[in-house]
């Protein structure tokens, strides 16, 4: 069985930065750097020809390196990687030919050539012939709904615009794996629906499409991957259908609370039967937001009598099925933001 | 299982393929040359302001040499007639030196500046990463970037020799135009050899190789003879013919010298000071070339595997 993308203990670490200047640091800075930083560590992972692959993990958790190495941008500092079957140290050339990748934030192209001029170019260094260019470019345009700026200097789009762009810079040239690093960052709800409908599209329709995607938002996630990857200091923590996660905690339950905005969270974790919980303050409102992942409904009196007795009101309490962001909460110990 | 399609890899594919990225990645530039064309008025134009000083005090010499002739009691009609046709030729032909100079000035600028520090604000832009992961050689990549930049910078330096044969009436013969045109592409080709080099060189240096840029300009011009006969540096005792030399080595230099003698004519031979026979220069100029783009691929492909090793082919924040 062949893998469209199979990793082997894969490990990245970056080296720490040299001194240039000899100033006091603070603890903080001297954290994040100086000293090597591991950012991935004994990845081993397989994604399957045709699959949705989404990766899901906190900021610095590793997703981007890993896209750099299968993307045959960065090497390895151990372990191997394989995309469509060859070695990304070893082999690149083969791998380059059927992939592409596009990054939310993106800002590559010339300013001073027009959106169409700008793909058309990307398209080249694949070697696609420039009528096939042109007739993709045109389609995916009137798609991403930016056929009306085709003509338009890409230093004058907007953000979404761009990131529209970079989406069929991604598609023209055909690539049987295609990465996306966040592609829906920073876009509006329709931009990003239309780009979610289209990645589901490709893969489903086309034979032997597989993509892996990287992506902050559970939801995203949820609806499109078909297997996920939940992923936190370098290290893949689980792997599976997003029903299989969030089985693996049904045996838990989770609750909501909005209360009055509160401080003093120390002593919800020191309790008994919390396996985590999250916070997250509506400033708006001043009230919080807390999610329990409990082992069983135990410790919820002793919660509300806690909050309470701080002199905190209770506005909601809620018993719910488990989303991808409990699984996530449960396995990392904090929510996403 | 593989449901994919094969990719082809056999020798045509990858011909054309190349073929296509060079064309696309010198196509901003060749477009970019059009889209903005008050620009070229101006890059025509300016760089005739940094020759004129050369020129007026070439012709102040000529006119001064030209009173002393007529001023001089001792000489017959036809002698100080002679006299005076030597001096005119001899001031063309130094105008003609400076005005060639500045023309091939813009290629040697263009090289060290934007050619050297491409990959550099390519990877600062974030199109190096999408250039590296593409199948294309990374020759053609470098390519490209050369292509472009030489068809820019030919419109600019066509429109300044144009501007100074008008502004400063300079007088060109040329007897043998296959040889200027064969010395004039492979000056190209080996002062683009040369910039791909710096580029990959800059790749891993980023911003301090900036300055090595800044540290290369002047005594470049000084020592390739943009502004006077480069052959005049060996009539300097001492440290005249090393810097002369050392400053060979850029392909400007030997490239204009044999320029020179092939658009001025023999009658101006003695004004312009020869470094060696054409034949020569054009002989050392192809080794250059082909040394360069050598020198440029290795260095490229060792610098690239270094970079995927440091992190140092991404720029950071993406
Ligand atoms: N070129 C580099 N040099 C040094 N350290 C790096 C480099 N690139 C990434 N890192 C570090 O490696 C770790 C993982 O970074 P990475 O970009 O892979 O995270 P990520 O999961 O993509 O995060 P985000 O969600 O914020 O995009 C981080 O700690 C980061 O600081
Ligand atoms: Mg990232």
């Amino acid at each position: 069985m062949s893998y469209a993308v199979e990793t082997r203990d894969l490990t990245r670490v970056f080296a720490g930065k040299k001194h240039r200047f000899r100033r006091k640091r603070t603890a903080d800075e001297a954290d994040e750097h100086l000293g090597p930083v591991t950012a991935l560590d004994g990845v081993s992972i397989q994604i399957r020809e045709g699959e949705l692959f989404g990766m899901l993990g906190p900021n610095g958790a590793g997703k981007t390196t890993l896209i750099k190495i299968l993307a045959t941008l960065l090497l390895p500092t151990s372990g191997q990687a394989f995309v469509a079957g060859h070695d990304v140290a070893k082999d690149p050339f083969p791998i380059r030919q059927r992939i592409n990748m596009v990054s939310g934030g993106e800002t590559s192209g010339y300013g001073l050539l027009t959106a169409r001029e700008n793909v058309w170019m990307f398209s080249q260094f694949y070697g696609v012939p420039s009528r096939v260019s042109k007739a993709r470019i045109d389609e995916l345009m009137h798609v991403f709904g930016l056929w009306d700026k085709r003509d338009a200097k890409v230093r004058m789009l907007s953000t979404g615009q761009r990131q529209k762009m970079n989406m069929i810079r991604g598609f023209v040239t055909d690539p049987d794996i295609l990465f996306l690093d966040e592609p829906t960052l920073g876009l509006d709800v329709n931009a990003a629906r239309i780009i979610r409908e289209y990645v589901l599209n490709w893969v489903r329709s086309q034979k032997g499409k597989t993509v892996l995607l990287t992506t902050h938002y559970m939801a995203e996630a949820d609806q499109m991957c078909d297997r996920i990857a939940i992923i936190d200091k370098g290290k893949i923590l689980a792997c599976d259908t997003p029903e299989a996660l969030k089985r693996m905690i049904r045996t838990e339950t989770t609750f909501r609370l909005e209360v009055d905005a509160i401080r003093d969270t120390a002593s919800f974790s020191s309790m008994q039967g919390v396996k985590n919980f999250s916070l997250t303050n509506d400033i708006g409102t001043n009230r919080s937001h807390l999610t329990f992942i409990l082992e069983d409904e135990g410790p919820v009196a002793e919660i509300l009598s806690l909050i309470t007795s701080q002199g905190k009101k209770v506005h909601s309490l809620q018993k719910s099925e488990p989303t991808l962001e409990d699984v996530f909460i449960s396995m990392v110990g904090r929510g996403f933001e | 299982m593989s449901a994919a399609p094969a990719r082809r890899t056999d020798l045509r594919y990858r011909l054309g393929l190349n073929a296509r990225a060079v064309v696309g990645r010198s196509y901003p530039r060749i477009i970019g040359a059009n889209r903005e064309p008050s620009w070229i008025v101006f890059e025509a134009f300016l760089p005739l302001l940094g020759i004129a000083s050369y020129v007026f005090i070439y012709q102040a010499f000529g006119t001064r040499t030209i009173a002393a002739i007529v001023a001089n009691d001792s000489l017959t009609q036809a002698e100080r007639e002679a006299a005076i046709a030597g001096a005119h030729l001899w001031v063309n032909a130094l105008v003609a030196t400076v005005v060639l100079g500045g023309t091939m000035v813009a290629f040697w600028l263009n090289v060290l500046w934007s050619m050297a520090s491409q990959l550099y604000w390519e990877k600062e832009i974030g199109n190096l990463q999408l250039y590296m992961m593409a199948p294309m050689n990374r020759m053609a990549l470098l390519g490209g970037m050369a292509v472009g930049g030489m068809f820019m910078t030919s419109v600019r330096a066509l429109s300044t020799l144009a501007a100074g044969v008008i502004v400063f009436g300079v007088v060109f013969q040329v007897a043998d135009p296959l040889s200027l045109l064969a010395v004039f592409f492979v000056t190209l080709i080996a002062l683009y050899g040369m910039g791909m080099m710096f580029a990959s060189l800059y790749l891993l240096w980023g911003r301090e190789a900036w300055n090595l840029s800044a540290l290369m300009e002047e005594p470049i011009f000084f020592s390739s003879g943009m502004y006077f006969p480069v052959g005049g540096l060996f009539k300097i005792p001492g440290w005249g013919p090393a810097v002369a030399l050392a400053g060979s080595l850029v392909p400007a230099t030997l490239g204009l010298d044999a320029l020179r003698q092939l658009t001025l004519g023999p009658a101006s031979q003695a004004a312009i000071l020869p470094l060696a026979p054409v034949s020569t220069e054009l002989l050392i100029l192809c080794v250059l070339a082909v040394g360069f783009l050598v020198l440029a691929r290795y260095a490229l492909a060792y610098l690239e595997v270094l970079a995927k090793r440091e992190g140092k082919l991404t720029s950071r924040h993406q």
